[in-house]
């Protein structure tokens, strides 16, 4: 009998312009978050805007998101086989969808 | 969406912020140089060098007396007689140096009694690795030239930046033009000197220890400004890349560690040992070089024996908690976090795309054929040969980006004014800012389809047959990419951002491939199953070029070094 996980992911340009979209994924124990969401562009939606440099390992810090409420990083959050609610972090400027601007003022690019 | 093109101007331009990147700018700007560092992802955070678990190879003698020539001997034997020989005498002569700044600016090698310790790894004649515990030389390699680099004065720097093609004047590199992440424009970035350190390509196959942003950029760029590449067959597989079961905030590689302190035990689905059959009996010692390793697995597999996810287990049973805490304290509690008690299970593991020996062609200044053009680190080809040794990768990047640094600087200071402006940047920019092509197409999916191609076909294990499917495969993927980028072109578009990764990935997987194709014997981390035996015949480096887009290949003796006392 196979489970599925049910994300709930904000998807949008503008905050107060967004809708919310709902995906079914397959579940296997031991999956993260962020295994859920690569898996969604591959097989449902390649335009779900996500970051992440390192997939797994916990170590460039991109993939921060706010799951049912909380801020945790994909790549570390288990998915479960339940409903999940994403939104993109509300404390930072959105970019789309689950992507904010996380990057310090002095590492971003400025046209000169 | 149509965005205005942004620009910018510096003196040096940095491509991609791992360890050998930020040397480099600050390096450069040591020198008196403007510098510009620039990164797909966030600076310092992204690339392989972040990612590294323990080993940093140098003879510092600080265990055991050692001279460089001792670690560049080994190099040489690791690299199956395929090493430049000046890219490796200098990685391995001027490694020490580089070790030693680390060291002041405050990296925190592990020590024993106020000395570095050093480490015993596969392929080294005696201990040799530095590293940092528990499992952080790579993000203590990256945290330490980060804070150096938001110290130093004349270095710019600007994340998010996707470079989609180097910009040219009448040959000369003149800068770059990049896809800009945050607002989906254009961008245009002029410099007098451009470094390319943006690693290397393990992000083509399925499997791999690096992170997503390491999809060979560097190399297509190169190629497609008229640059040359060598040794592209030479992809490094790890042996015992983590496989099962499933463990999340831990990196792939990171049972290598383990193995360096505690030994361990590789064993097939009937508990026994089985590497002795292929020439190497470790007796618990961890002696395997990664060639050997791979192969070994992977017959085992073939043959029925192995583990049920397709791997081999590696086995610390044998070891007393006491000792696994005392080497790796809190990575024991991680673990426990993920339900794994090494005292009681073996772990699965498999070969994974790691790193690549092949890359750019560079001379021991770190100029490539292309005037204005520099490169460093894992984009550098043919320092490792046909196989890497291990612990060269962090040190290589530390030693090629400080040197790509300071000669950027030198052809900077001898530019009597500013290039010219590009002959190609209009070109460039209505290629960013395209209107989307009608016909819809996954390229999140297509990434997975070449993925798996590449590891499946051009992996640890290839023959003729696989190789011309994956070739096939990979022009259908190209028809299917076309010539414009789809999506709307704001802000972090992922299709977009997509459509140009796989433009650079499939144009850097059809030379592996080809390159893999043509060596008719088995080398180093390049074993053909059809031709399992090492030709003397092939004591030589391919390099490849891009002629009016065809790839041309070429074979030529190795670049040997100059005898110097």
């Amino acid at each position: 009998m196979s489970e599925n996980a049910t994300l709930r992911i904000w998807r949008g340009l503008d905050v107060n312009d967004g809708r919310w979209e709902t995906y079914e994924v397959p579940f296997e124990a031991g999956q993260s978050v962020l295994d859920g969401l690569r898996w969604i562009r591959a097989n449902r939606d390649p335009t779900l805007a996500i970051r992440f440099s390192c997939i797994n390992a916990n170590a460039c810090k991109e993939c921060m998101v706010e799951l049912d409420g909380e801020t945790v990083y994909a790549c570390t959050a288990r998915l479960q086989a339940r409903k999940m609610t994403l939104a993109p972090l509300s404390n930072k400027k959105l970019l789309r969808d689950l992507v904010t601007e996380i990057a310090p003022p002095t590492e971003r690019f400025r046209n000169s | 969406m149509t965005q205005e093109p942004m620009s910018a101007e510096t003196d040096v331009l940095v491509i991609g912020s791992g360890a050998a990147g930020m040397y480099a700018a600050i390096e450069a700007a040591r020198s008196g140089c403007q510098v510009l560092l620039a990164d797909r992802s966030l600076i310092g955070r992204g690339g392989a060098t972040v990612m590294a678990q323990m080993t940093v190879a140098v003879a510092l003698g600080s265990e055991t007396p050692d001279h460089w020539r001792y670690h560049y001997a080994d190099t040489l034997t690791a690299g199956r007689g395929l090493c430049n020989e000046p890219l490796a005498q200098l990685l391995c002569e001027e490694g020490p140096d580089c070790i030693r700044a680390m060291d002041g600016w405050g990296v925190g090698w592990a020590r024993k009694d106020g000395r570095i310790t050093q480490a015993m790894a596969p392929g080294h004649d005696r201990p040799r690795c530095v590293y940092v515990d528990f499992l952080n030389t790579g993000p203590a390699v990256s945290k330490t030239l980060r804070t150096f680099v938001n110290k130093s004065s004349g270095i710019r720097k600007a994340g998010d930046l996707c470079v989609v093609d180097l910009l040219r004047n009448k040959g000369d590199v003149v800068g770059a033009a990049a896809l800009h992440l945050g607002s989906g424009a254009p961008v245009i970035l002029s410099a007098k000197a451009t470094i390319l350190a943006t690693g290397g390509l393990t992000r083509l196959y399925r499997r791999n220890s690096a992170s997503a942003n390491m999809g060979g950029d560097g190399y297509a760029l190169a190629l497609r400004a008229g640059g040359s590449l060598v040794d592209m067959e030479f992809v490094q597989f790890f042996p015992i890349g983590h496989l099962a079961p499933r463990l999340i905030g831990m990196d792939p590689i990171m049972w290598d560690p383990f193995r360096y302190k505690l030994g361990g035990r590789l064993l097939n689905n009937r508990m026994e040992e089985f590497t002795q059959h292929y020439g190497v009996a470790e007796d618990g010692k961890y002696v395997i070089t990664r060639d050997v390793g791979s192969y070994a697995i992977l017959k085992e597999v073939e043959a029925g024996r192995g583990s049920p996810h397709g791997g081999v287990y590696l086995s610390f049973q044998h070891c007393p908690e006491r000792a696994l805490r005392e080497s790796f304290g809190p990575v024991i509690d991680r673990l426990a976090a993920n339900g794994i008690d090494l005292t009681r299970v073996p772990i699965e593991v498999a070969p994974i795309a790691h790193y690549h020996m092949g890359g750019i062609v560079a001379d021991a200044k770190m100029q490539t054929g292309l005037p204005g053009l520099f490169a460093a680190g894992e984009a550098v080809g043919g320092a490792n040969g046909a196989n890497r040794l291990s612990g060269n990768a962090i040190t290589e990047a530390l030693v090629f980006g400080r040197r790509a640094g300071r000669s950027a600087a030198d052809s900077v200071k001898r530019l009597r004014a500013s290039p010219d402006h590009a002959d190609d940047a209009q070109k460039a920019i209505a290629l960013i800012a395209a209107e989307a092509p009608t016909r819809n197409f996954n390229t999140a999916e297509m990434q997975q389809t070449l993925q798996k191609t590449m590891q499946d076909n051009v992996g640890a294990l290839r023959d003729e047959a696989k190789i011309v499917a994956a070739i096939d495969t990979i022009s259908l993927l190209a028809d299917e990419l076309g010539d414009t980028p789809p999506g709307d072109g704001n802000r972090f578009d992922m299709r977009r951002i997509d459509w140009f990764d796989l433009r650079n990935m499939l144009l850097v997987s059809r030379v592996v491939a080809e390159a893999a194709l043509a060596r008719t014997e088995t080398r180093g981390a390049h074993q053909r199953e059809d031709y399992p035996r090492l030709s003397p015949d092939w004591a030589l480096n391919q390099t490849v070029g891009l002629q009016d887009a065809r790839i041309e290949l070429s074979a030529g003796p190795r670049d040997i070094a100059e005898a110097r006392s």
